[in-house]
């Protein structure tokens, strides 16, 4: 091997560092020229570029959130595995302490970032155009580029897996720590500028939605009219738009640090680290709220769809939906009462924390009512629905017990707490995601996934869960930290530690069965030819599975709370169906390569800044500027679909 | 885009009369521009917190008193308020029609916006040649990442209006010109009352205290 080679191998592809790196190499190459080698001999390219890269279409780009995350969810349940493979027994050296250290980060990371964040918008993306009776979202040319810029930040955060080395200071990334004292090197630039370029697409998607639902909802459709899904998305989208300016400062002040050499969060010339640690949550925790109150929307439609009830106090859920979203405000420093701020304002932290359980308890016991006397069918998005009441349950009285300032003293940065969040968030928010993506996947794909593989992954996955996060619980009280990655043999951990690991791995056999269900059900699962599988109760089920480009032929006028089931039990479905004289040309958005050009531009000037190649930097950011020139001289980005073309494709689907 | 006309609601007479609003599909972008500005708004409320929480970390080195320069940032405080109230008299010379008064107006205020943006360089070159750099302590890295960051906006903005102008020279006042119009003056107004507080919270307060 030529010197060049061994050097740069060495310095950016970390071949020194063993078989773990060699093995990636091989297998991001494999699978690279597969799909490579697949696009080509299928000739796919175009196909690709024409319906996927360039659309602008709410339905595909929420799919395509939808894979990218499921993806991520394999990531981040691969670093889970190794990370409780290395902590099964005591003094294991499976990992070492950096790279231990490095795939905590990248978990925790991904698992939130690029992976609860584009579950949730591949849910809004999915439903909510389609539940306000609407044909695209407000903004469809931004929301292509939220797409992009998520996808550009998730693929520079993976790539420094390869690629110049792993951010390893943790999820929070806390400084000095964090900092160009201690952590020199490419890896904290990559979480920085990943978590940066989709932060700018997720203020996008906040903004987006908003104005999606206060502006484009259909006539009638009054906000106390909206599915419920639509209200928690209106909940999420404000808590975005507040919290996420926080990171975005978080993150760059801590770039210049590393970059530029400023003294914002050093130890030495007056720089002030906890301002970082405030920063950092004041974003982050509403982000929590973030993930898990489109979860909550899920489970509101879910129990009333399955139980064949209205959902039981539904101007509570809204009104608990709003508080929770302002509570998110004031409960950022519970992430750090041992910070040593005061009695006085640990007691405002911990009170309002605790006032966080009040609305949540409304909703629990909201849907626990809305089931009481429903005729439950127990189809898997309602199985994980029941799943997630004594889970969360369970999760949230643990936080109460967190959020008692002077006994978080004791339980801090402990393995108790990573039961509790584990718990809220896999209890909460992943749960949600996987009852939304059953409930509307015969919606996006036209199929419904197999229920018997479907079964088999919830119970390895729910079983697993417990086993894998109630012995952690118990750790935490035996003093067990969190981040240790290795711990003797004497404290009594071991058993515990072991079973642990077992039900991680038990959740990993649940997610495989949730994959071979999904290639499984691509052929034999059952098909919605209804339209209206579930027996739905809102007016996304009033549509053809799946639901054609323009999604409504004619804007339908709504009179009342679950338009669709009423309109079911009322006999006035036909009013939904167009009629062909009634259809009048289509105005939609064309499509558009400019927002995936525009990210890769991001990308590019992103990964500049990682490796201080401030030349590739620059030239990234120009390409972004001109992008963004271009848009500007951009008028003709819009086109009207012929009546005609409407009601063949109507006709086709069997509703003229 | 799916934006049926009859269902969207403007607001009070006086927007349902101005050309910005009259479209649909031009009003649903207003208001994505002022959440947009919300963002924008926090984020700088985040850069004024850190500003305030270490402006008296000045480490041995410059302090505010000795840098801030007091004709220096009493000119720029003009020029920008006066940039915005031209930029004011831009859009309402807009909604009256008036092409060429519109872009007369657009000109001048981008050439006070130069006129700002130029004596601040020239500030944060005098200030840098003093020994104040961003590197020197945790009070200069705030002050330079706060004005700079409106700087930028500021000249990111200059930017953004000349296109406009461009535009509007090309198509004249139309339904999409006029919302083009009107959204780059909310940004401006909303940089002068950033730059407001920037007079008062970091150079008035720092020249007093």
């Amino acid at each position: 091997m030529p010197q060049w080679l061994h050097t740069f191998g060495d310095q950016y592809l970390m071949w020194n560092e063993g078989p773990l790196i060699w093995i990636s190499d091989v297998l991001i190459l494999l699978t690279g020229f597969g799909i490579v080698f697949v696009l080509t001999y299928f000739k796919k390219w175009g196909w690709l570029w024409r319906e996927w890269l360039t659309t602008v279409d709410h339905k595909k780009i929420g799919i395509m959130y939808l894979i990218a995350s499921l993806l991520m969810m394999f990531r981040g349940g691969v670093d889970a595995l190794l990370l409780r493979t290395q902590l099964a027994v005591p003094n294991n050296h499976f990992l070492d302490a950096e790279h231990y250290d490095q795939i905590f980060t990248t978990h925790g990371t991904i698992m939130i970032l690029f992976m609860a964040m584009p579950f949730i918008f591949a849910l809004f993306n999915i439903a909510v155009p389609l539940q306000i009776g609407a044909r695209d979202v407000a903004f469809p040319y931004l929301n292509a580029i939220s797409f992009w810029l998520f996808f550009f930040g998730a693929l520079l955060f993976n790539i420094s897996f390869v690629f110049g080395g792993s951010p390893d200071a943790g999820w929070v990334s806390y400084p000095p720590l964090a900092g160009p004292e201690f952590d020199k090197g490419p890896g904290e630039n990559f979480y920085l500028l990943a978590l940066q370029i989709s932060g700018i697409g997720s203020i996008g998607t906040g903004i987006n939605f908003l104005a999606t639902i206060l502006k484009m909802r259909a006539p009638g459709m009054t906000l106390m009219r909206m599915p419920l899904f639509t209200w928690s998305v209106v909940a999420t989208s404000l808590v975005i738009i507040f919290a996420f300016p926080a990171l975005t400062v978080a993150l760059a002040l801590l770039l210049l640090d590393r970059i530029v050499g400023t003294h914002f969060f050093t130890m030495a010339h007056g720089g002030d680290p906890m301002m970082y640690i405030n920063l950092f949550w004041i974003w982050g925790h509403p982000e929590v709220y973030i993930v898990i109150m489109p979860a909550f929307g899920v489970f509101s439609e879910v129990v009333a769809t399955f139980s064949r009830k209205r959902v039981f106090g539904y101007t509570s859920m809204v009104a608990s939906l709003l508080l929770i979203s302002v509570i998110s405000y004031f409960v950022w420093a519970h992430h750090f009462f041992t910070m040593g701020a005061g009695a006085d304002v640990n007691t405002f932290f911990a009170v309002a924390s605790m006032a966080v359980a009040i609305p949540t308890g409304v909703k629990i016991f909201n849907w626990l009512f809305t089931m009481f006397r429903g005729r439950i069918r127990l189809e898997l998005p309602m199985l994980w629905t029941i799943a997630f009441v004594p889970c969360f349950a369970i999760g949230g009285a643990t936080g109460v017990m967190l959020a008692a300032a002077p006994a978080d003293y004791q339980y801090h940065n402990s393995y108790f707490l990573i039961a509790h969040f584990h718990q809220v968030l896999i209890g909460g928010v992943v749960f949600g995601m996987l009852a939304g993506m059953y409930y509307w996947w015969p919606k996006m794909f036209g199929f419904k996934l197999d229920d018997r593989l479907g079964r088999y992954a919830f119970w390895f996955f729910n079983i697993g869960f417990y086993v894998c996060f109630m012995p952690q619980y118990a750790l935490g009280f035996m003093g067990m930290q969190r981040r240790m990655y290795v711990y003797p043999a004497d404290m009594g951990w071991n058993t515990l530690n072991l079973v642990s690991t077992i039900g991680a791995y038990l959740m990993g056999i649940g997610f495989l069965f949730i994959v071979a269900q999904v290639l499984y059900s691509i052929k034999y699962g059952e098909r919605d030819v209804t339209g209206d599988i579930w027996d739905g109760r809102t007016l996304e089920w009033s549509l053809p599975s799946p639901v054609p480009h323009y999604n409504f032929a004619v804007i339908p006028t709504v009179t009342s709370r679950d338009a669709w089931w009423e309109m079911k039990q009322t006999g006035q479905i036909q009013a939904l169906r167009p009629s062909a004289d009634e259809i009048a040309p289509i105005h939609m958005p064309k499509n558009s390569g400019r927002p995936f050009i525009l990210s890769a531009c991001f990308f590019v000037a992103g990964f500049g800044f990682v490796f201080e190649w401030f030349w590739l930097a620059a030239l990234g950011l120009l390409g972004v500027v001109i992008c963004l020139i271009l848009r500007a001289f951009e008028y003709d980005d819009e086109y009207h679909i012929p009546p005609h073309e409407v009601v063949e494709t109507e006709s086709a689907l069997g509703r003229l | 885009m799916a934006l049926a006309e009859k269902h969207v609601t403007p607001g009070g007479s006086a927007r349902a009369s101005s050309i910005e609003y009259r479209d649909p599909h031009q009003s649903v972008r207003i208001m994505g521009f002022w959440l947009f500005l919300s963002t924008d708004m926090l984020l700088f409320a985040c850069l004024f917190a850190t500003y305030l929480v270490v402006r008296t970390h000045t480490d041995g080195g410059p302090t505010p008193h000795e840098i801030f320069d007091v004709p220096g940032f009493t000119i720029e405080t003009f020029l920008l308020l006066t940039s915005s109230f031209t930029g004011g008299l831009a859009t309402l010379a807009m909604r009256n029609g008036h092409k060429k008064q519109l872009m007369a107006w657009l000109i001048v205020t981008m050439l006070l916006g130069l006129g700002f943006v130029g004596l601040e360089i020239q500030e944060f070159v005098a200030d840098v040649a003093e020994g104040a750099t961003m590197q020197r302590s945790a009070f200069l890295s705030a002050f330079f990442t706060l004005v700079g960051t409106h700087g930028s906006h500021v000249s990111l903005g200059i930017g953004w209006m000349f296109i406009t102008l461009l535009q509007v020279a090309r198509r004249g006042i139309t339904a999409v010109t006029a919302r083009k119009v009107f959204i780059v003056n909310l940004y401006w107004h909303f940089l002068d009352v950033v730059w407001v507080f920037i007079f008062t919270v970091v150079y008035l307060s720092g020249v007093v205290m």
